[in-house]
């Protein structure tokens, strides 16, 4: 019998090994969920959500940064990169990650488009992420809500 | 306000029970990312430590007495048994808070771990070089903590038992050790 709760499992675990899988999240995120526990029960969606602060803060003094134009200080949009980085690496946001790396790069060669374009992919990118992690908190609470438990995902 | 330096003595009766759990490892933890210091926070309470969390050297500095020219007050009740802290930090770095830690008389003893996101070999080395206890790449492990204090936990059984040793040799009735258990314990291991 496919009861409310076990049809919200299994998309709860499909979901999350996609988002595994389509290199939304990495390893660090599984860390993430290991620390949390009924002591703690939303410390992963506590951090996430400070990542999520972060990246809007950052990704607002690069935007500045870059706005000063004929007068760009790299140095100031790497710093700020750098920190994305980090808070991204800490999350286990992947994309986002990858990007900075990229972003960093066109920062320390002073290549302004590169720049530009980069501050839009992780603009795009952090916002995709919280809409989809958004999605997957979601679907816990609707189990816990239906009485069920929120399955292990081993990816 | 007196601030007085308790003797070491006098400590060690009012909380017997320091060094017999590893549930009081007082740890600073330093970071200027919000992020980090979130996840530094939990790995450290899931590994029964307790946790002061500060964003930047110079509030660790604050924390501890040592922000001022003067002698630090009231170091003897601030018990502080690792300082974790973040190498890029703006403002002070934690390579300067390290030395800072390293040439007070307070605190040169306390095992400070620095934390970076970056793996440069001479940043590595000039941190052991100055007397930082390891170096962790971010994003820090759970087992990298528990290793830690694992360690930890040891050098101050070591310490507090030679300590009182030190002190029986020293003076007569210095301790009511009444139904302080655990401290007889100790003194028996040896």
């Amino acid at each position: 019998m496919d009861t409310l709760v076990s049809q919200l499992q299994r998309q709860f675990r499909d979901y999350t090994i996609s988002l595994y899988h389509q290199g939304f999240l990495d390893d660090q995120f599984t860390e993430l969920k290991k620390l949390q526990d009924e002591c703690s029960p939303d410390f992963v969606a506590e951090v996430v959500s400070l990542f999520f602060e972060d990246c809007e803060k950052l990704i607002g003094n690069m935007a500045r940064a870059l706005d000063q134009t004929g007068n760009v200080d790299f140095s100031l949009v790497g710093s700020s990169v750098h920190q994305l980085k980090g808070s991204s690496s800490s999350v286990g946001a992947k994309r986002v990650k990858g990007l900075c790396v990229t972003f960093k790069e066109c920062c320390d060669s002073q290549n302004f488009e590169g720049c530009v374009r980069c501050l839009q992919q992780v603009d795009i990118e952090y916002k995709s992420l919280k809409a989809k992690l958004q999605d997957l908190f979601s679907l816990e609470q609707q189990i816990v809500q239906a009485g069920g438990r929120i399955p292990q995902v081993d990816i | 306000m007196a601030e007085v330096m308790l003797p070491m003595k006098m400590e060690m009766a009012n909380d017997p029970s320091k060094f017999t759990s590893p549930d009081l490892l007082h740890v600073l933890a330093v970071d200027d990312s919000h992020v980090d210091r979130k996840f530094i926070e939990r790995l450290l309470k899931v590994s029964s430590c307790k946790v002061t969390v500060v964003d930047s050297a110079t509030r660790a500095l604050q924390y501890l007495g040592l922000d001022v020219n003067e002698k630090p007050i009231g170091c003897k009740d601030l018990k502080v048994n690792l300082i974790m802290t973040d190498y890029s930090m703006p403002g002070m770095t934690g390579y300067e808070l390290l030395k800072k830690i390293k040439e007070s008389s307070a605190f040169r003893d306390v095992p400070v771990v620095v934390m970076s996101s970056e793996n440069i070999l001479p940043r590595i080395d000039r941190c052991l070089e100055e007397g930082a206890e390891d170096f962790l790449l971010k994003p820090v492990k759970l087992s990298d903590v528990r290793r830690i204090r694992d360690s930890l936990i040891k050098v101050e059984d070591l310490s507090f038992t030679k300590s009182i040793n030190k002190r029986e040799l020293e003076t007569e009735n210095v301790y009511s050790l009444d139904s302080s258990v655990p401290l007889q314990l100790k003194r028996t291991k040896i």
